[in-house]
């Protein structure tokens, strides 16, 4: 299993035909804690780019783009509890949602780890 | 002569410090930790000693209510007294310096209060017969031919209620426009630097929205609009001077790409304070904007009373402007347009804003404000915010980043961000150690495009003296934040409250009064 970065600071683990996206670490830890998560309903049909979630921390609210396009397939219901869980674990309990890929070739533009971290530090 | 040996004394008793026994309210002192209203009252009791109601007939169709509805009853005294504590602790501008950046907090004159309180303007009612109103219409006619001309516009609608208010008319009256050309546009663009109202205003009305990134030096990228614009842009929101205090230098040229495109051009005046009698931004190009009367023309805000915010239109916006207005007639009197009557010289306006004509009590005061200034004293208003806030930002800049020090002046207001603080040590605590140094904190983490962004609108009416205390209390705090003093973070340590937890608050709100036993019971 494969992670890929962008540089609007989502994280994507690309499983065969599906992923699963979330925001990194360095993003939590720039907004602050985290208050309220909305993340799309199963069934959504998402072009790469597109607004899919929505993270509103004590400092501000933001976007959460589709890094790749495809359909939804479920969403963390958990977050809507617990919110907190992007701040505590947000590369693993904390995800957003989950998708198909329907185009592998869109993985090409997006960074691996170290180009991400590399990514960051120039930030 | 008999006399009592001792008298009262006057001097304090040695005593040893900090060993004051709790007290029995639970108060400090004149400090009351203040229970709810319905803590203070009770719902079997009532203040007022009301007559039985008398038997009728019902005149509203079985909709009578059928069982208490749990208001506490208080006297006057206990309700007065529950207010006044309540304001005791707040923060106003009638306190201090109120350095919130965004908000053009600016001292309220007296006098545009008692012009307001005359009863011939705070007495009335909407509903009254037109011809016992002529008054309060010749103040809304005055004072909307007074926003057209300092902003060089055609028209202007003075019913929203307040910015955002105004921001949403705007964009409907654009939406008629584009209708009525039969051109459907889908996005509104937001430049990075604008207001954070105007993206959900473009949301609200149905539009897509899409950010224009920033320069390095904080104005509009030009070439990224130029880029993004299209058959599909319905108009461009751009706040001028813009949220990193910044003058948006290119504004023609924005304006004529945004029309070259078909689109219009509406801009966020709630930073008006810094250009008006400077600018006309009819001159610019701009179609639609809205006036913050309660920033720059003075009117209390800020939880001391409500916004007004009038949207000034472009002639081909004008014809969509909501109802009502106020039109003068041939014989100097005034009538209301209304829809009865609109049809004539109105047909197109596109529904309504509010029930009535707008805020009455903030054109009276808007009004008082800008007669008794006057063109001369208006310009001086924005040469001062401008000059007040440059002060701010050169005192400052060698304790903190100043991101856009090297763009030129800044206009009404001083952004900082957080660069050289310690580690750990974030923009958050140095605002609440400035509510130590007891002055309400600056606008903090916006706008978005600085880090840990500090924004500081000192506005005009400010002495030298008061800034340069605001200063010295600000640079303290900051060279705290530098030197790695953690004990910022248990700020604010002399509030009645210390420091809140904002996150909690934020994901458990409780926003219903429930009483105890219900509210144990929900635990």
């Amino acid at each position: 299993m494969a992670r890929y970065f962008t540089e609007e600071h989502e994280w994507i683990d690309v499983d065969g035909d599906s992923a699963t996206i979330g925001i990194t670490d360095y993003a939590q830890e720039q907004l602050g804690d985290i208050v309220f998560v909305e993340v799309p309903d199963a069934g959504a049909m998402l072009e790469k780019g597109d607004d899919a979630a929505v993270v509103e921390s004590v400092k501000a609210a933001s976007d959460v783009y589709a890094p790749v396009s495809g359909e939804v397939m479920e969403g963390n219901d958990l977050l809507a509890e617990e919110p907190g869980l992007v701040n505590s674990a947000p590369e693993e309990e904390g995800w957003f949602f989950r998708m198909t890929l329907s185009d592998k070739d869109e993985l090409n533009g997006l960074m691996d780890a170290k180009e991400y971290k590399d990514f960051i530090a120039s930030l | 002569m008999s006399m009592l040996n001792e008298g009262r004394p006057t001097r304090p008793i040695e005593a040893e410090p900090d060993t004051a026994a709790d007290t029995f309210t639970g108060n400090r002192a004149l400090m009351i930790d203040e229970p709810l209203v319905f803590e203070i009252g009770d719902t079997d009791q009532c203040g007022v000693d009301f007559d039985e109601a008398p038997e009728g007939e019902s005149r509203i169709g079985g909709l009578e209510r059928n069982r208490p509805i749990g208001l506490a009853g208080l006297s006057e005294p206990q309700t007065v007294r529950h207010y006044t504590r309540l304001s005791r602790q707040n923060y106003a501008i009638d306190l201090g310096l109120f350095p919130l950046g965004s908000c053009t907090m600016k001292h309220n004159p007296r006098l545009d209060e008692k012009i307001a309180r005359l009863p011939g303007f705070a007495d009335l009612h909407p509903l009254q017969p037109v011809d016992t109103l002529q008054g309060a219409f010749e103040v809304i006619y005055e004072l909307a031919v007074w926003l057209m001309k300092l902003t060089g516009m055609y028209g202007v609608a003075m019913s929203p209620k307040a910015g955002a208010h105004g921001e949403l008319c705007g964009i409907l009256a654009i939406r008629s426009a584009l209708e009525a050309r039969g051109d459907m546009r889908e996005v509104v663009l937001v430049p990075e630097s604008a207001h954070g109202t105007n993206p959900a205003t473009a949301a609200f009305a149905g539009y897509r929205v899409e950010n224009i990134p920033a320069t390095a030096e904080g104005r509009v990228d030009l070439e990224a609009l130029k880029a993004r614009l299209g058959p599909d842009v319905a108009a461009l929101m751009i706040t001028n001077p813009n949220t990193c205090g910044l003058f948006e230098r290119e504004m023609k040229a924005i304006s004529d790409a945004v029309h070259a495109a078909g689109a219009f051009v509406y801009c966020d005046g709630a930073n008006f304070n810094a250009i008006v009698g400077k600018v006309r931004p009819g001159d610019l190009g701009v179609d639609a904007m809205h006036i913050n009367l309660h920033k720059t023309f003075s009117t209390p805000h800020g939880g001391g009373g409500p916004g007004s915010g009038p949207v000034v239109l472009s002639e081909e916006l004008s014809a969509y402007g909501p109802l009502p207005f106020v039109a003068k007639q041939r014989d100097g009197s005034f009538r209301l347009i209304e829809e009865e009557n609109a049809a004539e010289i109105h047909p197109h306006g596109f529904g309504r804003m509010a029930a009535f004509h707008g805020q009455m009590g903030m054109f009276t005061r808007a009004l008082a404000y800008i007669l008794s200034h006057g063109a001369d004293g208006l310009r001086q208003v924005a040469e001062d915010a401008v000059l007040n806030a440059n002060y701010i930002l050169r005192s400052l800049e060698d304790v903190l980043d100043a991101p856009f020090a090297a763009s030129g002046p800044c206009m009404h207001e001083a952004v900082f961000s957080d660069a050289g603080f310690a580690e750990g040590l974030t923009t958050l605590d140095v605002a609440k150690g400035l509510i130590d140094e007891g002055y309400h904190p600056m606008t903090m983490y916006f706008p978005l495009v600085v880090h840990g962004a500090m924004l500081v609108e000192p506005t005009e009416t400010e002495s030298k003296g008061t800034l340069d205390t605001f200063i010295g209390a600000l640079r303290s705090v900051a060279e705290r934040a530098k030197a790695g003093d953690e004990s910022l973070h248990a700020a604010p340590v002399f509030a009645p409250r210390r420091r809140l937890d904002e996150t909690a608050a934020a994901r458990n709100p409780v926003l219903v009064w429930k009483e105890t036993e219900q509210a144990e019971a929900a635990e």
